[in-house]
């Protein structure tokens, strides 16, 4: 990939992936001891997916998560302090406790919304990208998927009338490996994911999605391909959780279930997209890992505060319970 | 149009007379849904929308019910109203993922934040030996849902009204009309008008007995009432016209007057709004002169052969000998 980023872009990127890891990172100790207690979905690993979108994105394009979407919001601009409360469930949270770590829906910054239903967000996409397209606005629209929803009948339904209507969409499969706990193996047959586009004579591309630099590029491409109204794209980005599941530990949060092999993780550990970064602007004698430390340190104390925040804030009162069922 | 007859308009007309002018009033409202170029699926009530506001805000969509009609919630979320068509609601089974798991909990799970504007407009195809999967009416199915509301309205006038009032609603709202009811004809407004969604309508004032009706129904019941005042019955009518909310209040003061009550539901008995009604009934206290009666469809699927058809659904007959019934007279 021959594109070079400024010094400044490429910080920006360093910053937004380390904000995402030490985030989801400092879910693990209240996620243990209980203080946290919705199950939560850690992105640690996949961060450079939702940080490749950031340098051409526009307030005004929209984003439309799954579970794991804490990454998806931190890169749309959203309020980690209100993130970090809902997470909690507590009243001070971007839905005030009522939806917790799965729902991350704050339309002030083009999150529309997440939700855990396996593909059920992507025809919600379809439908923001069918408003740009009906007011001839050059935005974009964002569906984030996994592996896992490639197995329902929604997405194909989806990416077939957004090749008819060549609507603004980038189908964003965050492929990794595993639906839950099984492995992609016995999930679909040995036939790249991305390739699911091309059926439908869309612009699909695979990319290593631990690259920083390679998923910039193919979002940037993806981007300019839908603001040109020449979409829809289909991008398969092979990436990696570190985590479970769901919370820190699929083995120690009383069951068994994560049957991944060390090996397998170590080896994706090598591919941890912060540290290739790290490596590739020290080598490149872009930065000093002065400077690098130093981001981390801020990004710490910016999670700190959001923790202690939602500490304090009160939980939703009981007698609200039957609040927001309709407006 | 002289002032003292008013304008006469079929209840299929009344419908496109709503979708003409709401979408002439907003143009961010969209239209989707299989056939709405198709008069075969959805009669004459999309007539002319797509010569008029073009096939970007009027779409005619491949067979895709679960993604097209998460993609009317999408559009209703960022921006532009949508109202997604069912021509037999049936095939809304595929959707209940972007109905039920999405834009009914939308609301609640952004803590009160984002609302969903969108109508899923549903489209009962009873009779004609269609069998089960084209004659369904599941409006109880969806009336259990927290977070939706859902009309079912019986005349023009109710179908015009109702249908703008989902449109403007902030909230999902199920529309759920009865293919029978198509050539209907009856007072329609020309100008834009809202019927209040929740609140029943009393089409007739009574004291012997108070008959709940809906949809198709309260066409039924509308019939039967003159045979019942030659029996000596004086019925009060209520047609609900919206399922939830349910007016409840109206229900509980008109049963208090008199002492008698039938429900007549087009859809299911078990577990369906029949059910909701007496239980609510019962839960209010008031005297009975005799016990609730129902009358539904039986727990069955809707059958094919006309001679089944016939045992299984409602008519005139069928409701006219079982109110005679409660009166203990006879009904020859």
């Amino acid at each position: 990939m021959k594109i070079s980023y400024k010094k400044k872009e490429l910080l920006n990127l360093y910053k937004q992936m380390v904000l995402i890891r030490r985030t989801e990172e400092s879910f693990v100790e209240p996620i243990l001891n209980g203080r946290i207690k919705c199950p939560v979905h850690l992105y640690s690993g996949e961060e450079a997916v939702a940080v490749g979108f950031s340098a051409y994105l526009k307030k005004e394009d929209v984003f439309f998560g799954n579970h794991r979407s804490h990454g998806h919001y931190i890169v749309k601009g959203g309020n980690l302090e209100a993130m970090v409360a809902e997470i909690y469930c507590k009243e001070d949270g971007c839905a005030g406790g009522r939806g917790g770590s799965m729902h991350i829906i704050d339309k002030s910054v083009g999150m529309l919304g997440a939700a855990p239903i396996v593909a059920g967000t992507i025809s919600l996409t379809l439908g923001a990208a069918l408003g740009f397209k009906y007011e001839k606005k050059k935005n974009v629209a964002v569906a984030f998927f996994g592996d896992g929803g490639t197995g329902e009948g929604v997405l194909f339904e989806s990416i077939n009338f957004a090749a008819l209507r060549k609507l603004p969409i980038i189908f964003s499969c965050e492929n990794n490996y595993y639906s839950t706990h099984l492995p992609i193996r016995e999930t679909r047959p040995n036939y790249p994911v991305y390739k699911i586009g091309r059926a439908f004579g869309i612009k699909s591309f695979q990319v290593d999605g631990n690259d920083i630099l390679k998923t910039t590029a193919v979002c940037e491409k993806a981007i300019s391909t839908c603001r040109k109204g020449e979409g829809p794209v289909f991008i398969e980005f092979k990436t990696y959780r570190l985590r479970g599941h769901v919370g820190p530990s699929d083995n120690i949060q009383g069951t068994q279930t994560d049957i991944r092999p060390i090996q397998e993780i170590e080896k994706w550990k090598k591919k941890d997209p912060i540290k290739r970064l790290e490596r590739y602007m020290l080598k490149n004698r872009i930065c000093e890992q002065k400077e690098l430390l130093n981001i981390s340190k801020k990004v710490e104390s910016q999670v700190f505060a959001a923790h202690q925040k939602a500490q304090i804030s009160n939980f939703p009162k009981g007698e609200e319970v039957e609040y927001y069922v309709f407006r | 149009m002289s002032l003292d007859k008013p304008r006469e308009l079929e209840y299929s007309l009344a419908i496109n007379e709503a979708l003409h002018q709401m979408m002439n009033e907003n143009r961010s409202i969209l239209l989707m849904g299989q056939g709405v170029k198709s008069p075969w699926y959805v009669g004459n009530t999309c007539n002319g929308l797509v010569e008029k506001f073009g096939e970007k805000r009027v779409i005619d969509t491949p067979v895709s019910e679960n993604a097209m009609t998460g993609m009317a919630i999408g559009a209703s979320i960022a921006g532009y109203p949508s109202i997604v068509v069912h021509p037999r609601m049936d095939f809304m089974l595929y959707a209940f993922d972007p109905i039920i798991n999405q834009a009914a909990n939308w609301f609640y799970m952004s803590g009160g934040k984002v609302s969903v504007p969108v109508v899923f407009w549903g489209i009962i195809n009873r009779g004609g030996e269609q069998a089960a999967q084209h004659s369904q009416a599941l409006h109880g199915l969806f009336a259990h849902i927290p977070g939706l509301k859902v009309v079912m309205p019986s005349t023009p006038y109710d179908a015009k009204g109702l249908m703008i009032s989902a449109v403007l609603d902030p909230n999902p709202v199920v529309f759920i009309d009865e293919r029978l009811l198509y050539s209907n004809k009856g007072v329609v407004p020309t100008e834009l008008y809202s019927v209040p969604i929740g609140k029943a309508a009393v089409r007739k004032k009574g004291k012997d007995i108070t008959i709940i009706s809906v949809s198709y129904s309260a066409f039924l019941v509308e019939k039967v009432t003159p045979k019942l005042i030659e029996n000596g019955i004086d019925a009060e009518v209520i047609d609900l016209r919206s399922i939830k909310p349910l007016d409840t209040n109206t229900i509980l003061k008109s049963v208090k007057k008199t002492g008698r009550v039938i429900i007549i539901d087009v859809g299911w008995k078990s577990f369906g709004i029949s059910a909701e009604i007496s239980a609510r009934i019962a839960e209010s206290g008031i005297n009975l002169k005799s016990p609730i009666k129902r009358l539904a469809l039986p727990d069955t699927p809707a059958p094919a052969s006309r001679t089944l058809e016939a045992a299984y659904y409602l008519n005139e007959k069928k409701i006219y000998e079982s109110i005679c019934k409660i009166f203990k007279k006879g009904s020859s």
